[in-house]
């Protein structure tokens, strides 16, 4: 291991020049999300101004620091004074903060998230006191957007690879006796333990073994594995090894969705790098562990995340699922014993082998220990990537970290696990966040997607819009899921467009018991539970679909009416020209008139009339009924 | 597809044939190759795809339209992709979507017929945080509305004009 530890002191001495030296460093979060927010332009005027003025200075692209609703993020570096946190950043604001922070040495307070030391700096506080810091514990994500992910000497410099070293040192055995006592369990939806499933694959009979690792990350909403492996690549790979070697595989592969370009790039690099460190390929750092890596990219099917349907799938078949024992640690990929790991799960394991099991289940609840990545999107104030301790209550996730409603509405539900997983009421809110709580709730922990829902949202909207994604998702092989996530489907299509009936919620809720039961793999087993979560906890808004037509969110689109205030309309005649139905009428100068009958309520008009007059606005309800109401009004005033 | 470039279209699917190791576990690999070199799947590289790996061109159709990724018509010059996973459709993915195809004149799953825009619907960009997301060419624009739709269309109509206008 001579060879890494000569290189790790390198890797260290580069790495504490770049903390202390005299050049400054700008970290620029540069990962999907803030490539999206405009990082490039952020980017190019740093290196413009820097060769402008000579600076002795550089940028380094990040990976996602986790509050993306403020990208551009930046940490800006330089001699005497304490890194700071800036965003959201324009070039412009980049410049200026580049000749004052830099150039003047002063921090720039108006674009300040906070300075990275534990205590704050004169008027500005600790980055971490920052309310969507505070509360989360960054184990997982410690390196992400505090890193060059390309330079493989920061990932050591922080203690990168000694997971691997001691494990090394270890039998295999023993380190999966490690994960047992760490009580680590799978990240990626259903919480399996971790180190069980090693205990069978190391029992099973077969060689060479396969490991997997799912970044598949099938949930739409969710980009925590993204972030993981944009930002800290080595850190899963090396989770990667640490389980190849427990359970004696001799090769890994990593199917991650072909959505995901920056991160497919980022693990090439890296497993290149890995070969140069000694760590992958032949007798690693001198032992008799020898392990290598492909990567397969995912050609989206959402049920390819389910195991088999994932090995079927990268044998280079249709990915369905198959009956499952025999299990994949028993005969997997190629018929070989093959464990199947989440990316978030691997990228704990470097810690547990360093830090120890004891020191990983420091945090969390007895049942479910560690932190949980989840994605945070939606209706919140603030959205982005967050870790924190299992049992976290869900009141703390949505109103203190997440901010609240961005609308400044009140919360209605968070959605967790995606299209297996529920919603669950804000009345509930004081729901710790763990895989018992979650379930009993009638949801699932899922991998971690995290999806607010205000006022605005409506339910029987949310419960369609999955069963859409479900029934298109449903490989086809079992006829529950096939015919019952369609029927479902029909069910609440009818009641969203006001033809639903008093007894469909009962049929409902008799095929969502079929499809549960009746299903082979968890995509057909867990599909009903968005319609039975919202059936549980929001049956008053199916009933008001279908008893008065009526979507008070005003997201199901066939029961909103348009109206024209006429008080308000100046006849300017905007709307007329845009409305694609020739649905309104009028004079110029006159006030206008939507027509019920030919309008295909698709709401460009209200964003067509100009802010001065505002004068169209929404109903929702049945026509008659909303007549009635307004005849009511104008007798009694 | 003229003759030439079917023999050029052949030519291109062997060069990646060989270019993976034989065996049943390179075909979706191949295929996704395939499709980033040529831009869709076509009846022509399938008959190819036969002929090189002996696996039939309908098992191999089989297995490619069980994954979404592939297309088996030409895709437009520029990609447009808009997200319709969660965190968009609760912010309004649906209205931008209808925005585009109104303003493309096309549905999603089509090319406009100058061949210069397709439209798809996808699940997960991976950039919830900013939702609604639209991708061009896997340029992404954050926080859409309906409104920038227009802006978004003219950027890459611009570009359009002028290549055709560099071409002549
Ligand atoms: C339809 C379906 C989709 C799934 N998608 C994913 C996924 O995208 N990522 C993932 O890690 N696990 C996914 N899973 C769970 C995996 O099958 C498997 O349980 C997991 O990868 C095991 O890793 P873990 O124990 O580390 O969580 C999915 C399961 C089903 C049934
Ligand atoms: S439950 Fe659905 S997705 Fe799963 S194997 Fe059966 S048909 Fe396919
Ligand atoms: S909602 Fe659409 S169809 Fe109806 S009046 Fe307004 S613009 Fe016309
Ligand atoms: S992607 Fe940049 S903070 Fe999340
Ligand atoms: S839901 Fe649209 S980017 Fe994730």
């Amino acid at each position: 291991m001579d060879g890494l530890n000569i290189r790790r002191r390198m890797a260290e001495e580069r790495w504490s020049a770049l903390m202390s030296g005299a050049e400054s460093v700008f970290f620029v979060g540069a990962a999907t999300c803030g490539m999206a927010a405009g990082a490039e332009a952020v980017i190019d005027r740093l290196e413009r101004d820097i060769a402008r003025y000579g600076l002795n200075a550089r940028v380094i692209r990040a990976g996602c620091l986790g509050p993306c609703c403020f990208e551009p993020i930046m940490i800006v570096r330089r001699q005497g004074l304490p890194e700071c946190c800036y965003g959201p950043v324009d070039a412009d604001a980049a410049g200026s903060i580049l000749e004052r922070h830099v150039m003047g040495g002063e921090l720039c307070p108006e674009w300040s998230l906070g300075v990275m030391t534990a205590e704050g700096y004169g008027d500005i506080p600790s980055f971490w006191d920052h309310p969507m810091m505070r509360g989360q514990v960054r184990r997982v994500l410690v390196n992400c957007g505090v890193i060059d992910p390309e330079d493989p000497d920061h990932y050591l410099a922080r203690g990168g690879y000694l997971g691997l070293e001691r494990a090394l040192g270890m039998t295999p055995e023993a380190v999966i006796e490690e994960v047992l006592a760490s009580g680590l369990r799978g990240r990626g939806g259903a919480g399996f333990p971790t180190g069980k499933k090693w205990q069978f694959a190391r029992a099973a009979e077969g060689s060479p073994k396969y490991l997997i690792c799912n970044a598949d990350e099938g949930d739409p909403g969710a980009f925590m594995n993204r972030s993981l492996l944009e930002g800290d690549p080595h850190a899963v790979l090396e989770g990667m090894l640490i389980a190849g070697y427990a359970i004696g595989a001799s090769e890994g592969y990593i199917y991650c969705r072909a959505e995901y370009p920056l991160a497919i790039r980022r693990l090439e690099r890296a497993i290149e790098q890995m070969r140069e460190l000694g760590v992958l390929g032949e007798r690693i750092l001198g032992t008799d562990f020898s392990f290598d890596l492909h990567i397969k990219q995912g050609a989206g099917a959402f049920v390819c995340g389910e195991e088999t349907a994932l090995i079927a799938s990268i044998e280079g078949l249709r990915g369905m699922p198959r009956p499952k024992p025999p299990f994949p640690a028993q005969r997997g990929l190629w018929g070989k014993p093959t464990v199947i790991q989440n990316v978030e799960t691997l990228g704990n394991l470097p810690h547990i082998l360093r830090n120890g099991a004891a020191w990983f289940a420091e945090v969390g609840t007895p049942q479910s220990r560690g932190t949980k990545t989840f994605a945070l999107a939606g209706k919140v104030a603030r959205t982005g990537l967050i870790e924190v301790p299992l049992g976290t209550p869900l009141r703390q996730i949505v109103m203190e970290i997440g901010g609240g409603m961005v609308s400044g509405k009140a919360p209605k539900a968070v959605q967790t696990g995606g299209p297996s997983g529920g919603c669950i009421p804000a009345e509930k809110f004081d729901l710790p966040v763990d895989y018992e709580s979650l379930g009993a709730a009638g949801s699932i922990m899922g991998s971690g997607g995290m999806i607010v829902l205000d006022e605005d949202s409506c339910m029987v909207d949310i419960a369609r819009y999955f069963l859409t994604f479900t029934q298109q998702e449903s490989c086809g092989k079992c006829v529950p899921c096939r015919i019952g996530t369609r029927a479902m489907l029909q069910l609440l299509e009818n009641i969203s467009k006001g033809q639903g009936r008093p007894e469909d919620l009962r049929q409902l809720e008799e095929i969502a018991e079929t499809v549960k039961m009746g299903s082979l793999c968890g995509l057909g087993q867990t599909a009903p539970n968005p319609v039975l979560t919202t059936l549980r906890y929001f049956r008053n808004e199916y009933e008001e679909h279908i008893e008065k037509s009526q979507c008070a969110a005003f997201a199901c689109r066939k029961l909103v009416w348009y109206r024209i205030d006429p008080d308000r309309c100046k006849g300017c005649g905007v709307c007329l020209r845009v409305c694609p139905a020739e649905a309104i009428e009028g004079e110029k100068g006159e006030p206008h008139r939507i027509i019920d009958e030919k309008c295909i309520h698709c709401g460009t008009c209200v964003t067509a009339c100009p802010p001065s007059s505002a004068a169209i606005y929404r109903e929702s309800g049945d026509l008659k009924r909303i007549e009635a109401r307004r005849q009511l009004a104008s007798t009694v005033s | 597809m003229s003759e030439n470039s079917s023999a050029e279209g052949a030519a291109v699917v062997q060069e990646i044939v060989a270019a993976f190791p034989s065996g049943r576990g390179s075909l979706i690999p191949i295929l996704q190759e395939i499709q980033r070199r040529q831009g869709y799947i076509s009846p022509e590289a399938l008959k190819a795809l036969e002929r090189l790996t002996g696996i039939s061109a309908t098992e191999a159709y089989g297995v490619a339209t069980f994954y979404t990724q592939f297309r088996f018509t030409r895709p437009g010059r520029h990609k447009i992709q808009v997200c319709n996973g969660t965190a968009c459709h609760v912010r309004g993915g649906a209205q931008v979507l209808e925005e585009l195809e109104r303003r493309l004149g096309i549905s999603v799953g089509q090319t406009t017929p100058d061949g210069q825009f397709s439209l798809e619907r996808v699940a997960c960009l991976g950039c919830c945080a900013l939702s609604p997301v639209v991708a061009v060419d896997g340029k992404v624009y954050a926080g859409m509305t309906p409104k920038k739709v227009p802006g978004v269309l003219r950027e890459y109509a611009a570009q359009a004009t002028q290549s055709a206008r560099q071409e002549k």
